[in-house]
């Protein structure tokens, strides 16, 4: 599994890197946080996997906490120093306080294609608590809010 | 560990003429909340403002200042 002519220490962070970058392109709907969404590990985070799973959206998360590199190479290839990050089809959104403004102003709805109606008018979901209210089941918008399990293979098991 | 004081200078030097409020959040240092209006938002996205403002503190944003919560405005958002 090693060749002997890569430094091992270049190989991995490249194959974190490539990791990286094919979690962006193959999930329209990609967040890089801390800890996971029934676990974040941060308020920040939490936020935004809140604000996703609220909005009955598909998602895709990555802990970035099991290595340091994963963060460094994130934040290296975004240009954006802090966690969470949220990516829609291959693009950079931004962090929580973006998704939080987005998500006020009914713009992330629009950008996902979900029911803005839904949440407008509502103060309840403006920033008010810290758990999602469960989304409907079989919502004619999408699938369930279940964000699609990513498989951390960035450590050896 | 910086102060609100220093952080609020620092983007004022960086962005001449902005209007700066700076919280510390836990009083801790380390967690700050700014609300920043200025002309150079003007024409800009918001992430691409964010990472100016970022761009003022480098290393620090994630080491030193673990969270540099933003809102950012052009003069004529500022309500």
């Amino acid at each position: 599994m090693t060749e002997p002519s890569l430094n091992n220490d270049e190989l991995t962070r490249q194959e974190i890197r490539e990791f990286i970058e094919r979690a962006i392109r193959e999930n329209r709907v990609m967040l890089f946080m801390k800890g996971t969404p029934d676990q974040p590990r941060c308020g920040f985070s939490a936020r935004v996997a809140a604000i996703l799973s609220g909005l009955g959206v598909r998602y895709a998360a990555m802990d970035i906490l099991p290595d340091p590199r994963i963060r460094e190479e994130l934040s290296a290839l975004s240009g954006w120093p802090t966690i969470p990050q949220l990516f829609v089809d291959g693009e950079l959104i931004g962090g929580c306080d973006i998704v939080t403004e987005m998500f006020e102003s009914g713009e992330l709805q629009e950008l996902l294609g979900v029911d803005a109606s839904a949440n407008e008018g509502d103060d309840s979901a403006r920033g008010q608590r810290t758990e999602p209210s469960p989304p409907a089941a079989d919502t004619p918008s999408g699938p369930a809010a279940r964000p699609i399990p990513l498989e951390n293979n960035l450590r050896d098991d | 560990m910086p102060s609100v004081d220093e952080i609020r200078g620092r983007i004022e030097a960086a962005l001449p003429g902005a209007r700066v409020t700076v919280e510390d959040l836990t009083g801790g240092g380390d967690h700050f909340r700014c609300e920043i209006v200025s002309d150079r938002f003007r024409g800009l996205s918001r992430l691409e403002r964010h990472k100016l403002v970022y761009a003022i503190f480098g290393d620090e944003i994630g080491g030193p200042i673990h969270a540099l919560s933003l809102k950012t405005l052009a003069p004529e958002e500022a309500k």
